[in-house]
């Protein structure tokens, strides 16, 4: 397969960028609920228009009435969103947990798919426990009681989880910490007693919460999978959020190194443009070199995942890192080259860095995913 | 190609009895490197068993049409040999700057003639070809090349000297730029093909420091040239010239790219592990890099086939893949140690690693400086002013 998108994904690709940048644009979207102090951080307006549009249930199998669509094209949305900065739970709701919901059964798919897929509903994933990814290690317990399970842990960094109509809940059911068996998924429906959020506002202006739960009791249909064999589909879920917000970083980058060499054409310092400088010039470049690597080893990471490959988790987590690594610079010199107005609040350039950072920490920064990459290749 | 899958098995069952096993184990260093050329000595029985039986199918060159030596595959069924023959490690039949460098230019810019004839023979290892470009006052500067070709009717009569030839020593035939006419800069080169035995023209090694001598200084004095010879117009060498560079460049950029999955961290661990931590994350860094300028490689390539990606794209390619493959070799020192230092004993392969490291040093100066890559991405592809 060639690592350039097909026909049906560019023109995915043109509709997702006429769309962002019409409706899901900084002025609009980002800054107005920011101003406001809106407790979800997002509007559902947009979201009900992003199901209009079918980007809901891309991820979503068409016998459950989705487009059967892959992370490729999953990718593509997230990279007008990073462009954007579209403050949406699509990263969460439709790349995350629709990946957890597909290997739940026929009543929780059947429960929780069509609220998905016409807007109506935001779904969460708690996995996190600390500040730092580290999903290797699930304290959270799920002790059988009755006919289910009673849940009870910490969970934190869970996105848009003080608007989530449920949250996917990955809990142990055997084993201890780090054990990589007795993992279970459970959808905790948001007033099931027990659950309490507290929700925080982060650098980004996005929504997380803190979730802690206490005994909350659950049926054994809130099972998605299999009882103590999570771990499979825990890993797939946080492959699909790693290249997805690896999508998403280059879509930042590239937001902002737009914003950035526009800037360099413009303003003028010394009786020249100051893009004329070749210090500039030259770390302008670099950049771009940074970036388009970067959008390659994502798209080849999607790629691996649509097909199976066992190749796909090295990518992914190469992709994650890289990107994370990219984007990160093209912020920094974003900031640094538009000079004292990249300090301003007025300015978009300082937004993207704020977004960068907590999409590098999301689902783990290049330190964890470089580690990773050794593990994987056996040192 | 109708049937992907059918011409992947194609390949496979003919590798499988075609690559004989000796091929498919890792090129441990210059003298596994086959150049072809009238002087070329085979190393083995095997590297010529593989040269010629790829020769017979086209598969030298892969995708150049059948009249000029190629297999006429499309870029599909091209890409599924270049994986098939990277799944079994098969090496190279043939490294040549004729496929990579010339073959290109005169595939666009050459005579029905001189592609039956030139290329025919770059295809079958027959001809190894050498580049005359920089000369000692025209590095980064290239345009400003005065080696001078005067028109004598028949000929052309050639004076001047190159430097930075590489292998011009063992090279049988040059593809040189020539200035035929002084009064105008660009519009005034010409691209020459020569043979290297003509009368006139002499060549001396250049030691460098990692001790061998890839280079050369190459000498014309009042050497004739046929007028058909002459690749393109006459004073429009330059785009030759450029367009030739374009593809020297692709080729210097894949020197950095991982060999794909298999990371320099996991190479380094089979031979005795890294303990050093902060070395150990240095690695893993690397090889995020290089697995994603692999996947760049790849995206460039699958682009370039249908036209795809910017045409100054192979100028990011360079620097990207230069500046990279000069990092893993300063990580393979470092990972080396002492042992890593030793310059001729036999068990570190004569100094291998620590010539190969010096060598890398050239990556981003020759074909084109890292500095100057960056000039013409902030030119050509980023559009920033007076650039």
């Amino acid at each position: 397969m060639p690592l350039y998108h097909t026909d049906d994904q560019a023109m995915l690709a043109d509709s997702a960028r006429g769309f962002m940048a019409d409706e899901g644009n900084i002025a609009k979207q980002l800054r107005h609920f920011r101003d406001m102090s809106c407790k979800d951080g997002f509007g559902h307006a947009l979201w009900g228009q992003f199901a209009e549009m079918g980007f809901t249930g891309m991820l979503v199998a068409e016998a459950d009435g989705g487009l059967g669509m892959g992370y490729v094209e999953a990718g593509i949305v997230l990279e007008e969103i990073g462009r954007n900065l579209t403050p949406s739970p699509f990263l969460t709701s439709s790349v995350m947990a629709a990946t957890a919901l597909g290997a739940g059964g026929d009543d929780l798919r059947a429960r929780y798919l069509p609220g998905l897929l016409d807007g109506s509903s935001v779904y969460a994933v708690a996995i996190d426990e600390g500040p730092k990814h580290r999903p290797e290690r699930i304290s959270t317990t799920a002790t059988r009681a009755g006919n289910g399970f009673k849940l009870s842990g910490k969970k934190s960094f869970v996105m848009q989880g003080g608007s989530a109509d449920m949250l996917v809940v990955a809990a142990r059911t055997g084993g201890s910490a780090d054990d990589d068996a007795g993992i279970t998924l459970f959808a905790v429906p948001k007033d099931a007693a027990g659950l309490s959020l507290d929700s925080v506002r982060l650098v980004d202006s996005a929504m997380a919460a803190h979730v802690v739960l206490d005994n909350v009791q659950l049926d054994a249909d809130a099972v998605i999978g299999e009882v103590d064999g999570g771990r499979a589909v825990l890993n797939k879920v946080l492959s699909a959020g790693r290249v997805g917000a690896a999508a998403e970083s280059v879509g930042v980058g590239m937001g902002a190194f737009d914003m950035t060499t526009t800037y360099l054409k413009q303003r003028k310092q010394f009786g020249k443009l100051i893009g004329e400088f070749q210090s500039l010039q030259h770390r302008a470049a670099h950049l771009y070199s940074e970036l388009e690597i970067a959008r390659a080893a994502v798209i080849k990471a999607q790629q691996l995942l649509d097909g199976g490959s066992d190749k796909a988790e090295l990518m992914v987590s190469v992709a994650k890192a890289k990107a994370g690594q990219a984007a990160g610079l093209a912020v920094r010199e974003g900031v640094q080259m538009h000079g004292g107005i990249g300090m301003t609040d007025e300015y978009d350039i300082g937004l993207y860095m704020k977004r960068d950072r907590a999409l590098a920490e999301f689902m783990g920064d290049h330190y964890y995913h470089a580690q990773r990459v050794a593990e994987l290749s056996g040192y | 190609m109708s049937d992907p899958e059918a011409f992947r098995a194609e390949i496979r069952a003919w590798l499988e009895a075609n690559c004989p096993p000796e091929m498919r184990e890792p090129v441990r260093g210059e003298d596994d490197v086959c150049w072809g050329g009238r002087n070329f000595q085979f190393k083995s029985a095997a590297q010529k068993a593989w040269l010629e039986a790829c020769v017979a199918k086209g598969y030298t060159v892969p995708d150049w049409p059948v009249a000029y030596g190629g297999a006429g595959l499309s870029a599909a069924q091209a890409k599924i040999l270049r994986e098939e023959m990277n799944r079994i490690g098969a090496r190279p039949p043939l490294s040549s700057f004729g496929i990579w460098m010339l073959g290109p230019a005169l595939l666009k810019f050459g005579t029905e003639e001189q592609k039956v004839h030139y290329l025919g023979q770059v295809a079958r290892g027959e001809i190894r070809w050498c580049q005359g470009y920089s000369e000692p006052g025209s590095g980064s500067d290239l345009v400003s090349l005065q080696t001078f070709g005067e028109d004598q009717g028949e000929h052309w009569v050639v004076n001047g000297q190159k430097i930075w030839t590489s292998y011009a020593d063992k090279a049988d035939w040059i593809f040189c730029l020539v200035r035929t006419d002084k009064a105008n800069k660009y519009q005034g080169i010409s691209f020459l093909l020569f043979d290297m035995a003509s009368p006139g023209v002499s060549t001396k090694p250049i030691l460098l420091i990692s001790g061998n001598s890839p280079f050369c200084e190459t000498f014309f004095d009042n050497v004739r040239v046929p007028k058909d010879q002459l690749v393109g117009e006459l004073n429009r060498g330059w785009d030759v010239a450029k367009y030739l560079l374009g593809h020297e460049r692709e080729m210097i950029s894949g020197a950095g790219g991982a060999d794909r999955m298999n990371t320099i961290g996991a190479i380094l661990s089979r031979n005795g592990g890294v303990e050093d931590p902060l070395l150990r994350a240095e690695l893993a860094m690397f090889d995020v890099d290089a697995l994603a300028y692999g996947a760049m490689g790849e995206k460039f390539l699958d682009e370039v086939k249908v036209g795809k990606g910017h045409p100054a794209g192979s100028n990011m390619m360079k620097y990207a893949g230069t500046e990279l493959n000069k990092r893993r070799h300063e990580l393979l020192m470092a990972a080396g140690g002492s042992a890593a230092l030793e310059w001729d004993s036999e068990q570190s392969n004569g100094g291998g690693r620590a010539r190969g490291w010096l060598r890398t040093k050239a990556n981003s100066i020759e074909g084109g400086t890292s500095e100057v890559m960056l000039n013409v991405i902030a030119k050509r592809i980023l559009d920033l002013p007076g650039a």
